[in-house]
């Protein structure tokens, strides 16, 4: 069999000088985060008595989830001691309108940009482009003016307005671009066939939109759950979002510095957007890497 | 009245003016193959009369309604593109139902009308399937089956079949052919296959540069090509074509090449008085050719010429002689080519009724 079946057999590769240099300076960039994290999650299962003593980065004598709880339960933040859980309640509030305002926003303007003939497009896609670019503080005041004039300055609703409008010019070319690569020919097809701009969307274009909509949604989990400056600016007393909370617990405490209490409280705030990679991670390169049409 | 008029039309691209002054008429169940080289706005000819561009100036008719502001899908036509286009998150069922959807039909209709078509373009076995699933022949058939489904006055088709193989193509091309007998729709055809516009079209328009060179049936724009460009572009192997001057000799008209080469035009056709002493070409089809013909046999004029090379194509050969110091490529029988040798001399007659000759000025038809 062997004799017979292997002609002319491969070398294995070997790793070489240059690929080595590679793998230890993409060690280095993994340390980078790797060891920080570490001291924060075995910071966050110590108790403080070990914390005093100054070793940062021993693990546990005695592994506890009393931070953990205090943080999630009791912790305070200004003056209510509700924990961290108010603060995710309040972002996950915040996360679901704002999350579909912005995405169906900014895809149906991607859409009708990509595929209809409008007026002005060119100079509006230009605009957006630039807007991109716009750094958020300075539209900020007048963003505050313009959502207290339309009366809701201070709610979840102010927040998911802000959140669909800064995401719009970077989703809308992602978009945009996305619908601009499915072959013509099926556009022209369907206009001929149907010719209404909604039917067109829900039942060819939509269908088509699964791989980018995932790294759309990823894009934008991440970027609403850890927004803070929105939050804290645009959030009513009762509304504002979990990182708000944490940097008022980590920021404003009294007395002693509980550090295994921040650093529990930290990893609460950072465990979702954690989640939503682990689960959808696979699809989101998937997504990057594909177009409108397989193959 | 004809089914469809293009009545003076302008398509311009900024500076770049496509088409300019356009006329046409199809017929009710004329089959119109557009035909011309690429570039010459064919493309854009059909994306004007679907609507999906919009005239510069002009007037497209069809029937007795004025289209030309009207939406695509308004204009009750239906059109068969070259990648197919079929909706790729769909089902065959579901891109035959797609365009029966947007007309409000009842579901009876639409489910008999989608019925009709899988059962005379063989879908029934494929209906659950997505066009990914589907070979190359089958999703231009369902391509035909979305367009037929719609029960449109006319049917448009942009090199439906450039996308398949050769044994594929010449059986879609009976399919499509077929159709159009039973149906008899009005079909509107764009390619660059002189085969395909032969063999389907009832008529053939000729395009360049935006311009119709020509506008007829098969057979008059193969045997009677309106001007030079015609002449050349229609016919596999092409025309040859051989500058020449017009004499009179002895009261008969005659051609004389270059070398002193002299032809007889006696029995040729000329459709306009011509004057002697004008520069005019010759074309002579491969295929009229007749070796070893005996004598100069009347209407025939006889050509004694060395071969070049000799040519296999398959089913045929192709001698190719040297005339006036060009190629002149003659058919022949296979085993008639096999006994020729490069260097002999040979003798050719042509009928000089199928003489085609051109002002080589103006590159009319004399
Ligand atoms: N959007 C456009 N802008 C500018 N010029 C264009 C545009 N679309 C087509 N053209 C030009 O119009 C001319 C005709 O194009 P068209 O697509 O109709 O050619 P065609 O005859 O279909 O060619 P082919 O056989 O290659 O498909 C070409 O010269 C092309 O460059
Ligand atoms: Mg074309």
């Amino acid at each position: 069999m062997s004799d017979a079946g292997v002609m002319f057999p491969r070398k294995p590769r070997r790793i070489r000088g240059r690929s080595i240099a590679v793998i230890v300076f993409l060690a280095m960039a993994a340390m980078f985060f790797c060891v920080p994290l570490y001291v924060l999650i075995v910071t966050s299962f110590k108790d403080m008595d070990q914390i005093r003593e100054g070793a940062i980065f021993s693990l546990p004598i005695r592994w506890t989830w009393e931070a953990w709880r205090f943080a999630w339960f009791d912790a305070c933040s200004g003056l209510s001691c509700e924990g961290l859980q108010q603060g995710f309640w309040n972002s996950v509030v915040i996360l679901v309108p704002s999350l579909i305002a912005s995405i169906a926003v900014s895809m149906i303007t991607g859409y009708a940009l990509a595929i209809w003939d409008i007026k002005w497009a060119g100079p509006f896609l230009f605009l957006l482009f630039l807007t991109a670019f716009v750094p958020f503080q300075i539209i900020m005041y007048p963003l505050i003016r313009l959502t207290v004039m339309m009366g809701i300055y201070g709610s979840t609703t102010a927040i998911a307005f802000v959140h669909t409008v800064l995401a719009m010019p970077v989703l809308t070319l992602i978009f945009r671009n996305f619908y601009k690569d499915i072959p013509s020919d099926i556009i022209k097809a369907a206009i001929m066939d149907s010719g209404s701009f909604w039917r067109i969307f829900v039942e060819i274009i939509l269908p088509l939109s699964g791989n980018i909509l995932i790294v759309v949604l990823i894009l934008q989990i991440t970027s609403i759950w850890n927004d803070y400056l929105v939050g804290v600016t645009f959030g009513g007393l009762g509304t504002k979002p979990m990182t708000v909370h944490l940097a008022n617990m980590v920021t404003v405490s009294t007395g002693t510095v509980s550090y295994n209490v921040n650093m529990a409280a930290a990893l609460l705030t950072a465990i979702p957007p954690l989640v939503i990679y682990f689960v959808l991670g696979k699809f989101f390169v998937q997504g990057i890497a594909a177009g409108a049409i397989k193959g | 009245m004809p089914r469809v008029s293009f009545e003076h039309i302008v398509k311009r691209y900024g500076a770049v003016t496509v088409l300019d002054g356009l006329n046409l008429d199809v017929e009710d169940g004329d089959f119109l193959v557009l035909l011309g080289p690429s570039g010459c706005g064919k493309s854009t000819l059909l994306n004007l009369i679907a609507g999906l561009q919009d005239v510069s100036s002009g007037r497209i008719m069809i029937g007795d309604r004025d289209v030309t502001e009207l939406d695509p899908k308004d204009r009750g036509l239906s059109m068969v593109f070259q990648s197919y286009a079929l909706y790729p998150t769909k089902s065959v069922e579901g891109n035959l139902r797609f365009g029966l959807a947007a007309r409000k039909l009842p579901k009876e209709e639409a489910d008999k009308r989608i019925q009709w078509a899988a059962d005379l373009l063989q879908l029934q076995p494929l209906m659950r399937r997505k066009p990914s699933e589907l070979s190359g022949g089958q999703r231009q058939r369902v391509a035909i089956g979305r367009a037929l489904v719609k029960h449109a006055d006319v049917l448009l088709f942009d090199e439906p079949l450039s996308n398949l193989d050769a044994k594929l193509r010449s059986e879609m091309r009976l399919e499509i052919k077929k159709l159009h007998d039973t149906l008899n729709p009005t079909i509107i055809y764009v390619t660059h296959d002189q085969i395909e516009a032969m063999t389907m079209a009832t008529k053939i328009a000729i395009m360049q540069d935006g311009e119709i060179q020509q506008f007829g049936t098969p057979d008059d724009v193969y045997e009677n090509p309106a001007n030079l460009f015609v002449a050349s572009f229609i016919g596999s192997p092409a025309m040859n074509l051989s500058p020449a001057r017009l004499e009179l000799k002895a009261g008969n008209a005659t051609a004389t090449f270059g070398d002193g080469t002299q032809l007889s035009l006696v029995g040729a056709t000329f459709d306009h008085a011509v004057q002697a002493g004008r520069d005019i070409m010759v074309g002579m089809r491969p295929e009229h050719f007749i070796m070893d013909a005996t004598g100069t046999a009347d209407g025939h004029s006889m050509l004694q010429l060395p071969v070049i090379m000799v040519e296999r194509t398959g089913s045929d050969a192709l001698i190719s002689l040297d005339f006036v110091g060009e190629h002149l490529f003659v058919r022949a029988e296979p085993d008639r080519a096999a006994r020729t040798k490069t260097g002999e001399t040979v003798s050719v007659h042509y009928p000089t009724a199928k003489l085609n000759l051109f002002d080589a000025q103006t590159g009319l038809r004399l």
